[in-house]
């Protein structure tokens, strides 16, 4: 079966979403990650999107629950690479991606999970 | 308003939905529009597609390159047999649904095109068309 590749370094996960997904293949990709947050122990979860043409309201839906999710398994996640023009058409389609952490490029989202995971460990 | 090229898609998969998907964006890239109209035309097309197989039980669209008054556009027609829509205003609203997604297919791709319509009744299927203009 067609499956997204998850990645591992450290204690953090890796998934570039390469392909136009269609909703089942987004639904394993759920699924698989979640499975993969336990059984790593992993502390992040880095969503790469920068090669997703659009992102509608079913892509939207999967990236904010893999969010929450991943905030109840201990673990943080941060979507990068949004293109301009799909931020733009989100947010005309009105979608908000609530509780989703979001960063420019894959670097910037690195620092974004490191600064989190420290702030969680000072809490 | 004239068709200019016309062809159609079934809706019967979510392999079908991708498949629309990058035909949409292909009609899109010839008629020359801008990024952003591209990505809010697939983005439409891609709510009123997944809509037409999972609450009409599969259909299809037609997707039409058309003119009017010398501008040129994409019109979709999304059709399906399936049980229809009770209330057409309230299925409008942003976050109902009857289905567990996050009710933004139909409100969020009048949205994103120009001209939107509707027609609907139970046991008579649904029919959406949506244009977007260059």
């Amino acid at each position: 079966m067609e499956r997204i590749p998850i990645l591992k370094m450290g204690e953090y996960l890796l998934v570039t979403i390469q392909v136009d997904m269609h909703d089942r293949l987004a639904m394993t990709l759920q699924d698989d990650l979640t499975a993969r947050i336990v059984e790593a122990r992993a502390k992040g979860v880095l969503i790469d999107i920068s090669a997703l043409e659009i992102v509608d309201s079913f892509i939207g839906r999967m990236l904010a629950d893999i969010a929450a999710m991943s905030r109840v398994l201990d673990a943080e996640t941060v979507v990068v690479g949004m293109r301009p023009a799909v931020a733009i058409t989100l947010v005309e389609l009105g979608l908000t991606l609530t509780g989703v952490r979001t960063a420019l490029n894959v670097e910037r989202g690195m620092d974004l999970l490191r600064e989190r995971i420290r702030e969680r460990l000072a809490e | 308003m004239t068709v200019l090229l016309s062809n159609r898609h079934t809706v019967q998969s979510a392999e079908d939905v991708v498949a629309i998907r990058q035909s949409v964006r292909q009609r899109a890239v010839e008629l020359g529009f801008s990024l952003v109209d591209q990505t809010k035309i697939v983005t439409a097309a891609s709510e009123l597609a997944r809509n037409t197989l999972q609450y009409g039980g599969g259909g299809r669209v037609t997707i039409d390159a058309v003119e009017d008054f010398g501008r040129r556009g994409i019109r979709l027609t999304f059709e399906d047999e399936g049980p229809g829509i009770p209330d057409v205003e309230l299925a409008m609203k942003d976050g109902y649904t009857t289905g567990g997604g996050l009710g933004l297919g139909l409100s969020g791709a009048r949205r994103l095109s120009n001209d939107f319509s509707i027609q609907s009744a139970p046991g008579k299927g649904t029919r959406v068309t949506i244009t977007r203009w260059r």
